[in-house]
């Protein structure tokens, strides 16, 4: 029975860590991996404007037979041409607007927010 | 297809110009106003000379508006060897290829090469779009050209010019071609006579054809103001991958067929993204241009051709 008993409590005690580290992670996942899409579709950002947390990851998808790019207005950050079905991310830490617009149809424009 | 008619386009030559619709166009210019003509009318070399357009190539393009833009490039490159008369040399409008990749550089040159003519380019938004934003272009399209790739060159009493209108784009603008160039413009058109035929060439329009949709250089005015003095200018664009033509004063505006696929007609779509025809249409909207200078009081002639009928 010993040998039975002490598998069975560290199993125990084994599950219990395995559900922490489970909550854990997902508590770790809403604070540090919020994530937020926007598709490039029809020659427009959609949605247009998004507002997101401080931390959030954005990632554009290009959904349109023909290449955009991503480029911010401040140039703080300039995706590759992203071709059909191809995807750009960019992490927005600090609080602001980021109006941004494709480098190829500069008449398409978009906007993120990152409001606490 | 050699009823050219010097008054213009008679009823036959404009049903050929419709017939082929989307292969390229024949130049004539003659009394220093542009007249078009059908590529494979013998008549614009003998009377003067005759250069060719081609835009929009768009080489790697493979979506379902044309899964295969290499081959009706070939199509085009075809028509234009088959020529009775040859051209004098070729312009390329821009948009050679899709992505800026070496491979289809190379490819569009390979095929581009084989109606074996000078051929000048500028850069369409698709050719500038590598990693160092247009390196790759200017290696290989640009090395006798300034800043983003502009320049000048003269040919049998016509001044030619090469705008880049693709880069340097603004927030919300559509094309640009920014104070330096338009400061080297204004030194190169200094000191020609008025009565100096120009031809002016870049990929954008040089006029507002659609905002919503980008189609126009924001500082275009500029550019043209410079130009005004001049008895004849012809400005030849692509980028909208459809025919369009406009006559304002001493200037006369028309935009190429693209090689590649058809974009809509601004208005009728709810973008300006590759347009799908049924695939045995898909050559009545590609086409080359011919342009002819002809030493006559009559217009300089355009004839747009289509890949096929």
């Amino acid at each position: 029975m010993r040998t039975l008993t002490k598998p069975h409590a560290f199993a125990r005690f084994a599950l219990t860590a395995l559900i922490v580290a489970a909550l854990s992670a997902l508590a770790i996942g809403s604070v540090f991996a919020d994530e937020a899409k926007v598709a490039i579709d029809n020659f427009a950002f959609v949605p247009e404007t998004i507002t997101i947390k401080p931390g959030t990851t954005v990632t554009f998808e290009n959904r349109d037979d023909i290449p955009h790019l991503v480029v911010d207005a401040a140039s703080k950050f300039r995706s590759k041409a992203l071709d059909t079905g191809d995807t750009f991310s960019v992490k927005f830490d600090s609080p602001g607007e980021y109006p941004y617009f494709c480098g190829l149809h500069p008449h398409m424009k978009g906007k993120v927010i990152v409001a606490p | 297809m050699t009823s050219d008619n010097e008054n213009g386009l008679d009823r036959r030559q404009a049903l050929e110009c419709m017939i082929w619709a989307g292969t390229g166009v024949l130049w004539t210019l003659s009394g220093g106003v542009p007249k078009s003509t059908l590529i494979g009318s013998a008549r614009a070399a003998e009377t003067g000379f005759s250069f060719l357009q081609i835009s929009d190539s768009h080489v790697g393009f493979d979506k379902p508006a044309n899964p295969n833009a290499l081959a009706t490039l070939n199509e085009a490159i075809d028509k234009i060897i088959a020529m009775p008369a040859a051209p004098a040399f070729m312009i390329h409008t821009g948009d050679i290829s899709h992505l800026s990749k070496p491979k289809q550089f190379d490819d569009a040159d390979q095929v581009i090469g084989r109606a074996r003519l000078d051929t000048h380019y500028v850069p369409g938004e698709h050719d500038v779009i590598d990693e160092n934003t247009g390196k790759l272009y200017l290696e290989r399209y640009g090395k006798n050209a300034k800043g983003a790739g502009w320049y000048s060159f003269d040919q049998a009493g016509v001044h030619f010019i090469g705008l880049v209108n693709v880069v340097d784009l603004k927030p919300g603008g559509m094309g640009n071609l920014g104070a330096e160039q338009l400061a080297w413009l204004a030194d190169d058109l200094s000191g020609k006579s008025a009565s100096t035929p120009i031809v002016v060439f870049a990929h954008v329009p040089l006029w507002t054809i659609a905002p919503e949709w980008g189609w126009g250089t924001e500082d275009s005015a500029q550019a043209l103001a410079l130009l005004s003095r001049f008895g004849s200018v012809t400005v030849l664009n692509g980028h909208i991958h459809q025919l369009m033509q406009k006559v304002e004063g001493a200037v006369s505006f028309y935009t190429a067929r693209s090689t590649a696929f058809p974009q809509p007609a601004p208005g009728t779509a709810p973008s300006p993204g590759p347009m799908v025809v049924p695939a045995g249409d898909l050559r009545k909207y590609l086409g080359v241009r011919a342009v002819a200078f002809r030493q006559v009081s009559q217009p300089l002639a355009v004839t747009d051709a289509a890949l096929a009928q």
